[in-house]
This record gives C-alpha cells, sequence and structure tokens, in this order.
C-alpha cells in the first residue's frame, strides 16, 4: 500500500505540506551550516594576513 | 559571577561547541519518535488523515511565537542592560522564527483547503500570524539596513517590544473575534479537547521541533558571534594600515 492510499483522498495536502516543511527546515541547516564555514575561512584569512584578535593579543602580550 | 558576567561571547561559543552535537543527537532522536508516533496515529473521525498536517502546523505555529517572545526577552536585555549577547541572540533568532511562522502559514493553508474549501481566508487568527510573518521580515530587514550592529540592535528591540503586542492578539483571536479557525484545543482552562491517541504524537512532535528550535538558534549564535569577531578584525586591521 502506497503513501497516498493510506493518506485517503487529501494525500496530495498532506505529502506537500511535510514536504515544503522538510524544504524549509533544509534550508536553514544549510544556511547555519554554509554561513559557518564562510566565517570560519574568512577568519582564517584575516588572520593568516597577520590581524589576531584583542583577547588573543592581550594573551600573548601578558605571556 | 552574575549570570550577566557568565553570559560572554566566548564562553558561548565553548558552551556551543560542547552542546552542539549532543542537542544534533536529541533532536534527530525526538523527530524519529515524533515522527512514527505521528505516521501511527489514528485518522480523526472528521477530518481523515488531514489530522497528520497538524504534528507540524501546531510545532510551527507554537515556535513562531515562542521566537517572538524570546526576542523581546533578548530585546529587554539589549535595552536594560545593553548585552550584546542579547543582541546576538535576537539576531540570531529572526530568519529562524521567519521559517517557521512560514511553516506554519503554508501548513495552515494545505491544511485549509481540503477542511474549509478554502487556501486563506482573512480571519483573525490567520491574519495577525501573516502579520508575525511580516514583522519578522521587517526585523530581519532592519538588521541589514543600519550597518552599526549596536544602533540596529537598540531600533530592532523597540520595534520587537511594540510587536510583541500582536502575540496575544494570536493567541486569544479565537476568543475575541468570530474565526474560521478553530479555537484553542491544546493549551487551554479544563484540558485540552485532544484524544490521548493524537495528543501524545503532537506533544513528541513539539518537543522535536523546540529541540531543532535550539540547536538552531545555538548555531547561528555561534555564527553571530564568529561574524562580530571577524568584523572587529577588520576594523583593526584597517584601523592599523591608516
Amino acid at each position: 500500500m502506497t503513501a497516498a492510499t493510506t493518506l485517503g483522498p487529501y494525500a496530495a495536502f498532506i505529502l506537500i505540506a511535510y514536504a515544503a516543511a522538510i524544504a524549509i527546515v533544509a534550508g536553514l541547516v544549510a544556511w547555519v551550516v554554509l554561513d559557518r564555514r564562510h566565517l570560519i575561512r574568512l577568519i582564517a584569512e584575516v588572520e593568516a594576513r597577520g590581524a589576531t584578535r584583542r583577547s588573543r593579543r592581550e594573551r600573548e602580550e601578558k605571556s | 559571577m552574575t549570570l550577566i558576567q557568565l553570559a560572554n561571547p566566548s564562553r558561548v561559543l565553548a558552551l556551543s561547541e560542547r552542546a552542539l552535537p549532543w542537542l544534533i543527537a536529541a533532536t534527530v532522536l525526538a523527530f524519529v519518535v515524533g515522527g512514527v508516533q505521528a505516521w501511527l496515529a489514528p485518522d480523526d473521525y472528521q477530518q481523515g488523515a488531514t489530522v497528520k498536517i497538524m504534528f507540524i502546523h501546531v510545532p510551527a505555529a507554537w515556535l513562531g511565537i515562542f521566537c517572538w517572545l524570546l526576542m523581546s526577552i533578548a530585546a529587554l536585555g539589549t535595552l536594560v542592560w545593553r548585552h550584546p549577547l542579547a543582541d546576538v541572540a535576537a539576531k540570531a533568532a529572526a530568519p529562524i522564527g521567519a521559517a517557521f511562522t512560514l511553516i506554519c502559514l503554508l501548513t495552515g493553508a494545505l491544511w485549509g483547503r481540503p477542511m474549509w474549501g478554502a487556501y486563506w481566508v482573512w480571519d483573525a487568527r490567520l491574519t495577525s500570524v501573516l502579520v508575525l510573518f511580516l514583522m519578522y521580515l521587517a526585523v530581519i530587514a532592519l538588521w541589514r539596513t543600519i550597518e552599526d550592529p549596536t544602533r540596529a540592535a537598540r531600533a530592532v528591540a523597540v520595534f520587537t517590544l511594540v510587536g510583541a503586542i500582536n502575540i496575544p492578539i494570536i493567541k486569544f483571536s479565537v476568543d475575541w473575534w468570530n474565526t474560521l479557525h478553530q479555537g484553542a484545543s491544546v493549551l487551554r482552562l479544563g484540558g485540552s479537547t485532544i484524544h490521548p491517541s493524537i495528543l501524545i504524537p503532537l506533544i513528541a512532535m513539539l518537543v522535536a521541533f523546540t529541540l531543532l528550535f535550539l540547536t538552531l538558534h545555538l548555531a547561528a549564535m555561534h555564527n553571530e558571534i564568529l561574524r562580530r569577531r571577524l568584523r572587529t578584525m577588520l576594523m583593526m586591521q584597517a584601523a592599523a594600515a591608516r
């Protein structure tokens, strides 16, 4: 028995609702993951150019 | 050490690094349990299998409202204590709240068509939730329009607190006006009107969606702290180059 027959005459509405919810949540997850990767890459690039965080520089100066 | 002193960006970064794997695992597990229960739940005697839409519609609606409440608390943190982490929490929450409100609107429309014969009606509940979605978009636009994050945070905080008046309107719209949308059936005085065979899967999905929200919010807060750190580094680099 397929999902469509189990879900009755309104199966299309139910399946589209779940598909839309999954697509939006997948979009959110992708946004968070890709944004994180992008930011980590940019920070690494800036640090490679010699910039350091204020807190790290203060720590290094103390030691 | 006070709670406000504990809540500094570096601590949150360290906390999120440790907590996120556990939160992700708990979210996946909760969705497996909730998903199986939702699939096995019996059809409603009136609505048939379309009641399964409720298992995503109601949690999405709850999170759309919860997220604005969380942003309102963060807005108080911004305006009263001027705590940068409050700004971070508010900014990270807005797109997530918008997404869940959009899920609520879409799934509501897809539930409404077979049950009411219409995807959309301008009744008080539907309209107030649409207003909530538009307010989320306005908040996202405000964050993007004002370049200085501190100024943006204050403007967003004021807007969020003013917009919080919409939350009781959403909740009580079905009592104050004659709406096509049904009245409260989960959280109400006198207990839920839903049969346990459907209520238990609904609660399982509410837990799963809430865990998903917490995971996404913590991850988005982590990103926002990294973004601010990068901004500071770029500004210091530019100042040093002068």
